[in-house]
C-alpha cells in the first residue's frame, strides 16, 4: 500500500515536472525566437540566425527546460503506463490557458473554458487509476 | 483525401514512436532513486536501447507530417484533429504494451481528447 502511494506520488511529481518544463521551454523558445526576429530563408540568413540562436541566453534556457521535459518523460515512462502519462500530460493545455489569462490578460472564449474543464475532469479521472498495470524490471534486474 | 492520409501518418507516427520509446524505457528498467547519478545511469541505459532509436524516426516523421498539414490547413483544424492520437495511443497501450486500461481511464482519455480539441479550436 505504501509502495503504491510512493509510486503515485513520484509519478505525479514527474508529470508535474514534464508539464512545467514543456510550458516554460515553449514560452522561452517563443520569446527567444521573437528577440531574434524573422529568419530569412537564404544561406546567409540561416547562418546569421544560427549565430544569433547559439548566442541567445533565452534560447539556451529554453533548450535546458525542453531537455528537462525529455528526461522527465523518459524517466516516468520507465515505470508508469503510457496510457496514464499521455493524458495526464495534457494538463499543460489547462495550465497554459490559466497563465495566458493571469499574466497576458488574454480573453478566453467559453468554448475554450469548457475544453479546459473537460481536460481537468479527464486528468482527474485518469489520475485516480493505478499509474502502473504492467510488470517493470527494476534497475538491479536490468 | 491527402489531408486524411497525412493526418493518419501524423497520428500513427507519434503513437508508434511513443509506444516504441515507452517499451524501450520499460526494458531499460526504472532508476532506483531520482538522484542525478542514478538518472544519468538510467539515461545511459535508455540511449543504448534499440527501441528508443526506433521511436525517434517515427516521431520525426510525425513532426514532419504536422508541418506539412499546417502548411495546408488552419491550426484550428490540425491540432483538434491530431487530438485523436490520445485515443489511438490508448488503443496501442492496451493491445501492444498490454496495459490494463480501465473504464475510468478510457472515460478520462476521451474527455481529455475532446477538451484538447476544444481548447485548440479556440
Amino acid at each position: 500500500m505504501a509502495s503504491e502511494r510512493r509510486l503515485r506520488i513520484k509519478t505525479l511529481v514527474m508529470v508535474f515536472s514534464m508539464v512545467v518544463c514543456a510550458n516554460a521551454g515553449d514560452l522561452l523558445l517563443k520569446r527567444g525566437m521573437s528577440e531574434i526576429g524573422p529568419v530569412q530563408l537564404t544561406i546567409r540568413g540561416i547562418a546569421e540566425a544560427f549565430r544569433l540562436i547559439v548566442t541567445s541566453g533565452t534560447v539556451w534556457a529554453a533548450i535546458l527546460f525542453l531537455t528537462g521535459f525529455l528526461v522527465s518523460y523518459m524517466t516516468v515512462l520507465s515505470w508508469a503506463d503510457y496510457s496514464y502519462v499521455m493524458p495526464a500530460g495534457a494538463f499543460g493545455y489547462a495550465v497554459l490557458t490559466f497563465l495566458a489569462v493571469i499574466f497576458l490578460h488574454e480573453s478566453v472564449s467559453p468554448r475554450r473554458w469548457f475544453g479546459v474543464l473537460l481536460i481537468c475532469v479527464g486528468v482527474l479521472l485518469v489520475g485516480q487509476t493505478k499509474p502502473r498495470t504492467t510488470e517493470v524490471p527494476s534497475e538491479a534486474a536490468a | 483525401m491527402r489531408v486524411v492520409l497525412v493526418l493518419a501518418v501524423l497520428i500513427l507516427g507519434s503513437t508508434g514512436g511513443e509506444i516504441a520509446i515507452t517499451h524501450g524505457m520499460k526494458s531499460a528498467g526504472e532508476p532506483e532513486r531520482l538522484r542525478p547519478r542514478a538518472l544519468v545511469q538510467f539515461l545511459g541505459r535508455a540511449l543504448r536501447n534499440g527501441w528508443f532509436w526506433a521511436g525517434i524516426p517515427l516521431m520525426a516523421l510525425s513532426f514532419y507530417s504536422l508541418l506539412v498539414l499546417l502548411s495546408w490547413e488552419p491550426i484550428s483544424l490540425v491540432i483538434p484533429a491530431s487530438a485523436l492520437s490520445y485515443v489511438v495511443g490508448t488503443i496501442g497501450a492496451k493491445y501492444i504494451l498490454r496495459e490494463d486500461v480501465s473504464l475510468a481511464r478510457w472515460v478520462g482519455v476521451l474527455l481529455v481528447c475532446a477538451g484538447v480539441a476544444l481548447v485548440a479550436a479556440g
